[in-house]
């Protein structure tokens, strides 16, 4: 079995949602994750806010937020155990992050040691 | 209390005070020499009671009994003088041992021989089976039936437990502050397994496995009662079993069988323990950590609303959801499928149950059963019949059975 880790990259960070929107997603994610602990294949993951973000540049230069000239930001990840990485594939399929247009999940299998190729 | 109950019930009360407390002077390698003593006072009580009547205060009669015999025991053993006296715990003469059987020095001794038993050292079952034996004073025979074993089976483990103890050097005290949240967990464990052995063991002696619950309880209290273990998570346990205690009455039919959930009468369900259960559900709130015990409580807590409102199965939705995240079981995940179904209808559920292919598991077929009704009935016919195949117990098959027949 190996992990994958499961990126939910956003077009538009900027972009904000209603509450009621937001709770609906939130239950959605939630529900997601639940389906995939249900089987035992969930290992971890954090949501990523936006606040106290910043992003760390060349020459060390600071700037508040992964936002500006990044069109895609992150907005949290899970980490998965798979088989195969189509199996953690299908999982990221239903990631509810995927109903926004432009928006993506990435899949990476995570290097463990000697196991790294 | 008749004499002839109330030596059977100081045996149960009484017992394990004397036995931890001589532990704790003996040490963890002389736990059998305690639990001897600890017994031989209740044989002396049942020769002289019978013969003398009972003693103006029999507690106090058992403590001067334990005290007198272990401190001739002390003085006789010149075997045991040589190997022990010398590493007693208590540096008094040899003559003036000390032993204490204050109602403090009980409690301590008892919250510490909790720790030494639930050591991480020794396998879960043989805490719980130790933790009958010492913390509960449960009889040898008791602790077979509630593990539905023999009595030889039982000595064996007990036996094995208390030499791996002795092995590993394990202290009757209580761990140090770095160690305490990590030893905790493990104290926590066993009450856990030891309430659950109570709740759904096989078993046929109700008044057994209840007992088994209130000793959990019990225990679980003591810890609630000193500061320094009186945690969140410790009372997330507690308001979990107060929640599922309430029901006791109402799970009980006639016949000694048990009624399921959905056939109880809810009137029977004993408000005591459920505010109680609130009361250390609030209590737990206090801090910023979810432990398991967090949620199973907050499950346990929606339990105890009968109705199928839509805030319930929502929130039981995802307080399964979040138990998963923390520890996955196969009862858990065919639980949220459950209440997936309540929440967020039948077609979604029946996707999310097939994945999870727990196919040696009789639940599994149940809840597949149970969702294809009203949508494909010869599915549904179909996997209750499979999981009238896995099933075990007589009680399970008939359960079953007016399931399958009523198609």
């Amino acid at each position: 079995m190996e992990e994958f880790i499961l990126i939910f990259r956003h077009e538009d960070g900027q972009k904000l949602a209603s509450p009621e929107q937001m709770q609906i997603w939130m239950k959605q994610t939630m529900d997601w994750i639940g389906g995939i602990a249900a089987q035992n294949k969930f290992s971890g993951g954090n949501g990523l806010p936006f606040d106290d973000a910043r992003v760390v540049r060349h020459n060390n230069v600071v700037t508040n937020g992964p936002f500006g000239e990044i069109k895609e930001t992150i907005g949290g990840y899970i980490i998965v155990k798979a088989g195969s990485v189509e199996e953690a594939v299908e999982f990221a399929k239903g990631c509810p992050v995927l109903q926004g247009e432009g928006n993506s999940v990435e899949v990476r299998k995570i290097a463990k040691g000697d196991h790294a190729k | 209390m008749e004499k002839q109950e109330l030596i059977p019930h100081l045996f149960r009360t009484e017992f394990r005070k004397i036995t931890a407390v001589l532990c704790k002077l003996f040490g963890m390698e002389h736990i059998e020499i305690a639990e001897d003593i600890a017994s031989d006072t209740f044989l002396s009580a049942l020769e002289t009671w019978t013969y003398k009547g009972l003693p103006e205060n029999p507690v106090a009669w058992l403590y001067t009994v334990a005290k007198n015999k272990a401190a001739s025991y002390l003085k006789r053993d010149a075997l045991f003088s040589k190997k022990i006296t010398k590493q007693l715990i208590y540096s008094s003469p040899k003559e003036q041992i000390e032993i204490d059987l204050s109602e403090k020095n009980i409690q301590d001794s008892q919250l510490q021989m909790m720790f030494a038993i639930c050591h991480p050292s020794i396998t879960t079952e043989a805490q719980v089976g130790l933790s009958l034996r010492i913390l509960c004073g449960f009889g040898i025979d008791e602790i077979a039936t509630a593990f539905l074993t023999n009595k030889e089976t039982i000595n064996k483990r007990l036996f094995r437990a208390k030499e791996k103890l002795r092995a590993k050097k394990v202290q009757i005290a209580f761990p140090c502050e770095t160690e305490i949240d990590e030893r905790l967990e493990s104290v926590l464990t066993t009450l856990y397994l030891l309430f659950s052995e109570g709740y759904y063991s096989e078993s046929r002696d109700i008044i057994l496995r209840e007992d088994l619950c209130l000793e959990a309880m019990r225990l679980t209290y003591l810890l609630i009662e000193n500061e320094q273990t009186d945690q969140p998570n410790v009372n997330a346990l507690l308001s979990l079993m107060c929640f599922h205690a309430s029901r006791f009455e109402a799970r009980k039919a006639e016949n000694g069988a048990l009624i399921l959930y959905y056939d109880q009468d809810e009137t029977r369900w004993n408000k005591e323990l459920i505010s109680k259960g609130m009361f250390f559900l609030n209590k737990a709130s206090q801090g910023n950590k979810i432990s398991k015990y967090h949620l199973e409580a907050g499950i346990a807590y929606w339990h105890t609303i009968k109705a199928d409102t839509k805030e319930k199965w929502e929130a039981v939705l995802q307080l399964f959801n979040q138990l998963l995240q923390i520890e996955y079981s196969p009862i858990a995940a065919l639980n949220r499928t459950y209440a997936l179904s309540k929440a967020n209808g039948k077609t979604e559920a029946i996707a999310e149950a097939e994945k999870l292919q727990l196919t040696g598991n009789q639940y599994y077929y149940a809840l597949l059963g149970e969702l294809y009704r009203g949508i494909d009935n010869n599915k549904a016919k179909m996997n209750f019949e499979k999981a009238l195949l896995l099933a075990r117990t007589m009680a399970d098959k008939l359960i079953i059975q007016k399931q399958i027949d009523m198609f």
